[in-house]
C-alpha cells in the first residue's frame, strides 16, 4: 500500500496508530495514573484496542471487567475476543431477562455465562453491560477488580459510571466523543456546571474530577475513506483531527451494470468515484416519512444492489461484492426508518439494516444512504442540529455516503434563531451543530445530482 | 462580502428613504445586534433594523405597542450595583478579572489605570477609547475602560456600542466585561439571562476585534468574557468567566447576513416608507409589504412583536402556535387548510401529513366520544 | 408539541374556545390546599413584596413589605408567612398510619420490611405560575441557611423564630416540583394547560389570566378576545385589568403607582424618626399608617385577581373526574412529605446548597423514574392521552379475532397462546418487541410474532396465566376482546443502588468534605 506523503512529511498511518497503541498500553499496564482515556474517532480501531488491552492485561496476570453500553456490544466484544484468543478464559454476566446473550456464545468453550457475577469469579476477563454491573455489589466480591476497561464511555451518563466505579481500582476508559451524548428524559439544569452533572457523559465528569488523567488519541480512522476522513474530522473533530488509514486510490466502489441515466444511478456513480453524493429533491415543507425522499431513497437502494456492485479495499486480495449486509440505510426517526423499510419491502429488498442514528452507533457497512435529518423540515430543532447525530450518519462507510435531501437545508440553518441558553461552569462543546451542518452541507454540494423523480 | 462602496452608498440611501426625510437612523446598540439572532429568518426584522426605524415608535404608531418597560426598582438596582462593582478604581471589578482570567500579576488597589475616556459626540469617544486601548496595552498594569465607546461597522454604517467596562489585563489581553443585576446563586444564574448577556458581549468582542486589527501586533481578546452579577441574597459582586465562541459565530454570521437587507428593500414597491409620521393605514401596507416570520418567541424579542401576532392570527397561520407545530405538518401552514384535511373535507389521502392528521382526529374524537358515554 | 395536542389547539383556535387534552384530571388537588400569590420587587433577589395566601377562598391574608430594602420588614413578611405556612404543614404532620417500608439492615445487608409511619395525607401549595415555584425555591434558599437568635446567641441580624424552618420545608416544596407527576407544590398555569388547549401557543400559556380566558370562555363567546384583554387591556391610567400572576410585577405598576406611594412611606417614616415632640409624632405616624394603608391596598389589588383566577381554576380543574393513579401517586407524595417531617423532628441540617454527586444522581434517577412512571398512568387513565400514544405508534388498540392456543418448548410446557388483533392502529413493532396490557390493574406481557396482513398482528402471550399448563380463566383474551396494547411499560422497575456519599468513588471526586453548610454572611448594611 502506497501513501502519498502529506505536506510537512510523511505520514505513516500504521506506525502513528501503533505508536498510539503503545503509548496507551503502557499507560494503561505500566502508568501510575488511576485511569487512562483514549478518544477514538470512527473507525481507528476502538473494538481492536479494547481486545488487544484486555488480553495484555490477563496475560499479565491482572484480571478485569469490562464495562460496555450495550448487551449487543457486550456480545461483539466477547466473540472478538474469542476470536483472537479462543483460550482466554470469559465470563459474560447477564441479565435474566428472556434471551439475554447472543446464541452464538454459546459455541465458545471459554466463555462462561451467568447471570451472577460470583459464578464468573477468577476468570481473566469478566463482561457486562453498565446497567448489570450496577447491580453488582462490590461486597459480593472478594475485592473489587484490579483493572477495568470502559467501552462507549462518551456514551455512558456520569450517574451510571457512579455506580459501578467502585468495583474497580484503576480504569481504561474508550470511546467516541464526535458520537451522541447521553441524555435524560426529564431535566437536570439544576446539576449543570458540576463537575458530577449526573447527566453528563462519564468522560466529562471523571476529566472534571482527574484532570491530571493521562488522554490519548486514535489518529488514524481505517474505516472512513481518503474522502471521508478531512471532512468528518473537521466538521466534528476540529480541535482533535485525524486521519484516514487508506490514500485516495485504495479502495474502489465499481458497478457491472452501467448507469441507465436516472437520478438514482448517477448519484451511485458520483458517490463510488468521490466517495459522497448528494441527491437533492425540490425544496419542500414535508412530514418526516416524506414519501418522495423515501421513494427515492430505496430507489437508491435498489440500484445499489442491482448493478452488481464490487467493493476493492485494502483487506482483501480482490473485489468484494456489494451485498445487502454491505449496506445500510440511517434517518434521524424511528418513524423515518419504518417507512424506508416498507419502501424497500415494496422493491422487493430485504436484509439492507435500516436503523436510526442512535443505533447505528459503533457500526460499519461499505455504503450507508442517509436520510439528513434536515430535509424537508420547516425548521432546524436542536435534536435535528446535534453534531452527534450527522456526525453517526455521516461516519458508517467504508467506501461511499449518498445523502438524500430537499433542497433549502442551507436557508433553514441560516434561518435558526440562536438564542440558546447558557448555564454557567459548562464547558462549552466544539463543534457547533450550525457550522458543522454547514461544513458537511457545502461539501455534499460539490457532489449534488437533483432528483427529477 | 461587503459591497462595493457605490452600490454601499445607493443602499444607504434607499434606507435613509425607507425611514422617511430628515429621520435620523436609530442607532443600533449592542442588545438589538444581538437580537439579530433571535429570527434571523424574518425580513421583516432585517429590513427594519437595517434601516435603523425606531420599531418602538413604528409599533406604537401600528396601534400595538411593544410591552417592553422597565421597573424603575430594577434599573436603580442595576446602576446602584455597578457603580459598587467599579467603586474605589474597580479594584473589586479588577480583582475579579484577575481571579476568573488571569493575564498577569494581582492586581494593588489603587495602582490600576481608569483613563478618563471623555470626549465629544459618539465618534470623538471611540477614538479617544481606541487610543486608551493601545496605550493600555503597551502598558504593563492593569486597565479599567469604563465605559468606552467601540464602533463597529453594522452593514455599512457604524453602530457605537457602550460596553459596560473592558478590562486590559498587564500581559495586554483585552476583556470584555459584563455587569447584571440578576443574582448568582450557589454558583448558578437564570440561564436565560446569561445567554442574552453572552451574545450581547460578543457583540462587543467583535467590535474590539476592530479597534485590535489596527495596532500592530494585534492584542488578544479573550473569548471568554466576565459576567459579574451579585452574590447570593446580596449585593456583593461575584463573576463567572463565559466562553462566548459559539456566539461570536453566531454575531459575525448574522451580521454578514444584514447585507441582504439591499434584496429585501428591492423588492419593495416604489415609494415605500416607514416613516411614523405617515398615517397608520400607509404605514400598515408598507410593514405588510414585507415579509414577516412570526412566531411565539418573537413576543419577547421584538418591539413589533404585537403587530405581527395579530397579523399571523387573521391569517390563521399555524406558527402563531409555536414553531414546533409545523413540524408533522409538512406543507400545510394555515389553521383553516389543516383542520380541513383533517376532518377529510381537503387534502390528499396518500400525504403522510393529511393522512397522520386524520387519524389524529379520528382518535381524538374516539377518545372524546368514549369520555362523553362514559359521563351518562 | 405532539401532532394530536397541535391539533386540539388548532380546534381552539377555530371554536374560539378551549379544548380537553385530557378526560381526566392527571394531578392530585387537596381537599384543603394552601393557596400562596406572591409578589417580588424589580431586579431584587429574594426581597418579596408581598403575597396573599391562606387556605379559605374568601379570606386570604395580605401580607405586605411597604420596603422591600429594609431587612426588618423582610423578616417581619417571612416571620408571618411562617405563622401560615408552618401550622398549615404541621396540621398534616401528626395523623399518622402504619405501613412498611424495605430497608436494609445495616448488619446482614439484606432487605427487611420495617413498619414506620406513614402520614394520612400531605399539604398541598399551589401557586399561580411556574415562576411561582421558582420563587418559592428562592425563598426557601434565602431562608433556610439562616441563624435565629436561639440557635446562635451571636448571630448578627438573627432572624426571627420559626423562618430557618420555613426556609427548610419551602426547599422541600421547591425540589419535590421537580419530580413528575408530583403535586406537593403545583403551579396553575401548568394543572390547567395540562388538562386543556387554548388557541394560543404554550408560551402565552403561561399568562394565568389569559389561559383561563380560554378556559372558561362561555359558548359562543371567543376565549381569544378574552385572553387578549387579559394580557394587555389597561385602564385609562396605563394600568393591566388583569395584573400579572407574578411573582413580577408590571413596570407600569411599579413606576407609577408602587414607587410614589413607597416614596410616601419613606418620608413617613423619617418624619416620624425625627419627630420631636408627641404631636409630631401622632401626626407622623398617622401619616405612616396612612402610607402603610396605600402600599397595602396596592398589593392588594394586584394579587386579588390573581387569587381569584387560581380559585376559578381550581373550579375548572374539579369538573374532571380523578383519575385512577392519582391516589398511588400522592402516596409517594405523603412519603416525601413523611420523610422531610422526619428529617426536621430528628433535628437533621438544612438541605445543602448544592447536592453531592450521589445525591444527584439518585434525583435523577428518581425522576426519570417517575417521569416513565406518570406517562404510562396518565395514558392508562385517559383514552385521549393513549390515543395520543397510539398515533406516535407507541400503543395500539383492536378487536381480539383468533386465539390459537399454543405451548413453550419447555421440559414442562407452559402457555403460550397466539392472540391475533386486528387494529387500524401503527405501532412500531419489531421482532420480538414486547407488548402490555392491563388485567386486572397489572401488566400482562406478550411479545410480536408477525403481521397477518394490513393492520393484523399476532402476538403471543408470555405471562399472568397461572402456574398449571393450561392458562387460568380470564387470563387469556378472547375473541371479540376490544383490548389495548401498549409498546411501554406499565410498571417501573427499581434502579441500581448507588453508592453511600461517604462512599464517593475517585471517579466522582471522592466522599464530599464533612463539613457543614455555614450561613449566608450577613453585612450591617442592608445590602440588597
Amino acid at each position: 500500500m502506497q501513501l502519498a506523503p502529506p505536506a510537512g512529511g510523511a505520514f505513516d498511518p500504521g506506525a502513528e496508530a501503533a505508536r498510539a497503541t503503545e503509548a496507551i498500553l503502557h499507560d494503561t499496564l505500566h502508568g501510575t495514573h488511576r485511569g487512562v482515556v483514549v478518544d477514538s474517532p470512527p473507525g481507528a480501531g476502538k473494538s481492536t484496542l479494547v481486545v488487544r488491552a484486555a488480553r495484555e492485561l490477563a496475560a499479565a496476570g491482572r484480571p478485569l471487567m469490562v464495562i460496555a453500553q450495550t448487551n449487543a456490544q457486550v456480545d461483539d466484544l466477547v466473540l472478538r475476543l474469542a476470536e483472537k484468543d479462543p483460550k482466554l478464559p470469559v465470563g459474560r454476566l447477564h441479565s435474566s431477562d428472556p434471551d439475554p446473550y447472543d446464541k452464538a456464545l454459546d459455541d465458545l468453550p471459554n466463555v462462561r455465562k451467568s447471570t451472577k457475577a460470583g459464578d464468573l469469579a477468577g476468570l481473566d476477563v469478566v463482561i457486562s453491560t453498565a446497567a448489570k454491573w450496577a447491580h453488582v455489589k462490590v461486597d459480593q466480591l472478594d475485592a473489587p477488580w484490579g483493572h477495568a476497561i470502559v467501552d462507549e464511555a462518551y456514551q455512558m451518563r456520569s450517574d451510571a459510571l457512579l455506580a459501578v466505579a467502585g468495583l474497580f481500582e484503576r480504569a481504561l476508559f474508550v470511546g467516541d466523543p464526535g458520537q451522541l451524548d447521553p441524555f435524560s428524559i426529564v431535566g437536570a439544569e439544576q446539576w449543570a456546571g458540576l463537575a458530577y452533572d449526573p447527566s453528563a457523559s462519564a468522560v466529562t465528569t471523571l476529566l472534571a474530577h482527574n484532570p491530571e488523567l493521562p488522554q490519548h488519541r486514535l489518529p488514524v480512522s481505517w474505516r472512513l475513506p481518503a474522502s471521508a476522513a478531512p471532512l468528518v474530522s473537521g466538521a466534528f473533530y476540529p480541535y482533535t483531527p485525524f486521519r484516514s488509514g487508506t490514500d485516495h486510490g485504495d479502495r474502489a466502489l465499481r458497478f457491472a451494470v452501467a448507469s441507465d441515466g436516472s437520478a438514482a444511478d448517477r448519484v451511485i456513480d458520483e458517490a463510488a468515484e468521490a466517495g459522497w453524493g448528494l441527491l437533492e429533491l425540490p425544496a419542500r415543507n414535508t412530514p418526516r416519512t416524506d414519501p418522495e425522499a423515501v421513494g427515492a431513497l430505496a430507489r437508491v437502494v435498489r440500484r445499489l444492489l442491482d448493478r452488481g456492485g464490487a467493493a476493492t479495499s485494502e483487506r482483501g486480495p480482490g473485489p468484494a461484492p456489494l451485498t445487502a449486509d454491505r449496506i445500510a440505510v440511517g434517518t434521524a426517526h424511528r418513524d423515518q426508518a419504518a417507512a424506508v423499510r416498507a419502501a424497500l419491502a415494496d422493491l422487493g429488498v430485504r436484509d439492507v439494516t435500516v436503523d436510526t442514528a442512535n443505533r447505528l452507533q459503533g457500526r460499519e457497512y461499505d455504503v450507508t444512504v442517509v436520510l439528513h435529518p434536515l430535509s424537508g423540515r420547516p425548521d432546524a430543532t436542536a435534536f435535528h442540529l446535534e453534531t452527534g447525530r450527522l456526525c453517526v450518519l455521516t461516519s458508517r462507510h467504508r467506501h461511499a455516503c449518498i445523502v438524500v435531501c430537499r433542497a433549502g437545508v442551507d436557508t433553514l440553518l441560516d434561518d435558526h434563531p440562536s438564542t440558546e441558553p447558557v448555564q454557567l461552569g459548562v464547558t462549552v462543546k466544539f463543534p457547533d451543530g450550525w457550522e458543522a451542518n454547514h461544513a458537511v452541507l457545502a461539501r455534499l454540494a460539490e457532489h449534488r445530482v437533483r432528483w427529477s423523480g | 462580502m461587503p459591497a462595493p462602496p457605490r452600490r454601499r452608498t445607493a443602499l444607504r440611501q434607499r434606507l435613509a428613504e425607507l425611514r422617511g426625510p430628515d429621520v435620523p437612523a436609530r442607532p443600533l446598540d449592542a442588545r438589538a445586534l444581538a437580537a439579530l439572532a433571535a429570527n434571523p429568518g424574518c425580513s421583516r426584522r432585517s429590513l427594519l433594523d437595517g434601516a435603523g426605524v425606531d420599531k418602538t415608535v413604528l409599533a406604537q404608531s401600528l396601534g400595538a405597542p411593544s410591552g417592553f418597560g422597565q421597573s424603575q426598582f430594577a434599573f436603580m438596582r442595576g446602576n446602584a450595583f455597578e457603580a459598587r462593582v467599579k467603586a474605589d478604581g474597580g479594584a473589586e471589578l479588577l480583582r475579579l478579572t484577575h481571579r476568573f482570567l488571569g493575564g498577569g500579576p494581582e492586581p494593588v488597589p489603587g495602582g490600576s489605570a481608569v483613563p478618563d475616556l471623555a470626549a465629544a459626540g459618539p465618534e470623538g469617544r471611540a477614538a479617544r477609547t481606541a487610543l486608551a486601548l493601545r496605550e493600555a496595552t503597551a502598558s504593563d498594569g492593569w486597565t479599567l475602560l469604563d465605559h468606552p465607546m467601540l464602533a463597529l461597522d453594522v452593514a455599512g454604517t457604524p453602530a457605537f456600542l457602550e460596553p459596560d467596562a473592558v478590562v486590559v489585563h498587564p500581559d495586554g489581553g483585552w476583556t470584555v466585561v459584563e455587569i447584571k443585576s440578576f443574582p448568582m446563586i450557589d454558583g448558578s444564574a437564570d440561564a436565560a439571562k446569561v445567554g442574552a448577556a453572552a451574545r450581547q458581549s460578543a457583540v462587543y468582542a467583535l467590535a474590539l476585534e476592530q479597534v485590535a486589527a489596527r495596532i500592530e501586533p494585534a492584542p488578544e481578546i479573550h473569548h471568554h468574557v466576565l459576567l459579574v452579577c451579585p452574590k447570593d441574597f446580596s449585593n456583593l459582586p461575584t463573576a463567572s468567566a463565559i466562553d462566548v465562541r459559539k456566539q461570536l459565530s453566531v454575531t459575525r454570521r448574522q451580521l454578514a447576513r444584514l447585507t441582504r437587507v439591499e434584496d429585501i428593500a428591492a423588492e419593495l414597491p416604489e415609494g415605500t416608507t416607514f416613516d411614523v409620521r405617515r398615517p397608520a393605514a400607509e404605514l400598515t401596507a408598507a410593514v405588510e409589504a414585507v415579509p414577516a416570520a412570526y412566531a411565539p418567541e418573537c413576543l419577547s424579542a421584538c418591539e413589533l412583536a404585537f403587530h405581527c401576532r395579530a397579523r399571523a392570527r387573521e391569517q390563521g397561520e399555524v406558527t402563531a402556535l409555536g414553531r414546533s407545530i409545523r413540524g408533522e405538518l409538512g406543507g400545510l401552514t394555515s389553521i383553516d387548510d389543516v383542520l380541513s384535511a383533517a376532518s377529510g373535507a381537503t387534502g390528499d389521502p396518500d400525504d403522510p401529513a393529511v393522512a397522520t392528521l386524520r387519524r389524529a382526529a379520528e382518535l381524538r374524537a374516539e377518545a372524546l366520544a368514549g369520555e362523553a358515554a362514559a359521563c351518562h | 408539541m405532539s401532532l394530536i395536542d397541535g391539533l386540539a389547539r388548532l380546534e381552539a383556535v377555530s371554536t374560539g374556545r378551549a379544548q380537553p387534552r385530557a378526560t381526566a384530571r392527571h394531578r392530585h388537588l387537596s381537599q384543603r390546599p394552601l393557596v400562596l400569590v406572591p409578589l417580588t420587587t424589580a431586579g431584587e433577589a429574594g426581597a418579596p413584596l408581598g403575597a396573599l395566601v391562606g387556605t379559605e377562598r374568601t379570606s386570604p391574608r395580605l401580607l405586605v413589605v411597604p420596603q422591600p430594602r429594609d431587612r426588618d420588614l423582610r423578616f417581619a413578611f417571612l416571620s408571618e408567612l411562617a405563622e401560615i405556612v408552618l401550622p398549615y404543614v404541621d396540621s398534616f404532620a401528626g395523623d399518622v398510619e402504619a405501613a412498611e417500608r424495605s430497608e436494609t439492615d445495616p448488619e446482614t445487608s439484606k432487605r427487611v420490611k420495617v413498619e414506620v409511619e406513614l402520614c394520612a395525607d400531605a399539604p398541598q401549595l399551589i401557586v399561580p405560575s411556574r415562576a411561582g415555584i421558582e420563587f418559592v425555591r428562592l425563598l426557601g434558599r434565602s431562608m433556610r441557611f439562616r441563624r435565629t437568635a436561639e440557635q446562635d446567641p451571636d448571630a448578627p441580624y438573627p432572624a426571627p423564630p420559626r423562618v430557618p424552618l420555613l426556609g427548610r420545608w419551602l426547599t422541600h416544596f421547591g425540589e419535590r416540583a421537580r419530580v413528575p407527576g408530583s403535586s406537593l407544590l403545583l403551579a396553575m398555569t401548568e394543572l390547567l394547560s395540562r388538562h386543556w388547549a387554548t388557541g394560543q401557543s404554550s408560551l402565552e400559556d403561561q399568562h394565568l389570566g389569559a389561559l383561563l380566558a380560554w378556559i372558561e370562555a362561555p359558548e359562543g363567546t371567543s376565549g381569544a378576545e378574552a385572553a387578549f384583554r387579559a394580557e394587555l387591556a389597561r385602564d385609562e391610567a396605563g394600568q393591566l385589568l388583569c395584573p400579572p400572576a407574578g411573582p413580577a410585577t408590571d413596570p407600569a405598576f411599579d413606576n407609577t403607582l408602587l414607587a410614589p406611594a413607597m416614596e410616601r412611606y419613606d418620608r413617613a417614616r423619617s418624619a416620624l424618626a425625627a419627630a420631636e415632640d408627641g404631636v409630631a409624632a401622632d401626626v407622623g405616624l398617622a401619616a405612616l399608617t396612612a402610607a402603610e394603608q396605600e402600599i397595602h391596598a396596592l398589593i392588594d389589588s394586584r394579587t386579588r385577581p390573581t387569587w381569584d383566577a387560581v380559585w376559578r381554576g381550581l373550579d375548572a380543574l374539579c369538573t374532571l373526574p380523578v383519575a385512577a393513579h392519582d391516589a398511588d401517586r400522592w402516596t409517594r407524595d405523603r412519603w416525601s412529605f413523611t420523610g422531610h417531617r422526619d428529617r426536621v423532628v430528628a433535628g437533621e441540617p438544612p438541605q445543602p446548597r448544592v447536592d453531592d454527586a450521589v445525591t444527584a444522581a439518585n434525583k435523577l434517577a428518581t425522576r426519570e423514574r417517575e417521569q416513565s412512571r406518570l406517562e404510562a398512568q396518565e395514558a392508562l387513565d385517559d383514552p385521549l392521552v393513549m390515543a395520543g400514544r397510539r398515533l406516535a405508534g407507541e400503543a395500539f388498540a383492536g378487536e381480539v379475532t383468533e386465539v390459537v392456543m399454543a405451548y413453550s418448548e419447555a421440559k414442562s410446557p407452559r402457555p403460550r397462546p397466539l392472540v391475533t388483533v386486528r387494529t387500524d392502529d401503527r405501532p412500531h413493532l419489531g421482532e420480538r418487541t414486547k407488548v402490555y396490557r392491563a388485567l386486572g390493574g397489572k401488566p400482562q406481557t406478550a411479545e410480536f410474532v408477525a403481521y397477518e396482513g394490513e393492520g393484523v398482528v399476532v402476538l403471543r402471550l408470555t405471562d399472568k396465566m397461572g402456574r398449571g399448563k393450561e392458562p387460568d380463566p380470564g387470563s387469556v383474551p378472547e375473541k371479540g376482546d376490544r383490548i389495548c396494547w401498549t409498546l411501554f411499560e406499565h410498571e417501573q422497575r427499581g434502579g441500581p443502588k448507588l453508592p453511600d456519599p461517604e462512599e464517593t468513588p475517585w471517579t466522582h471526586g471522592g466522599p464530599p468534605a464533612e463539613t457543614a453548610e455555614r450561613p449566608d454572611p450577613v453585612t450591617a448594611e442592608d445590602t440588597l
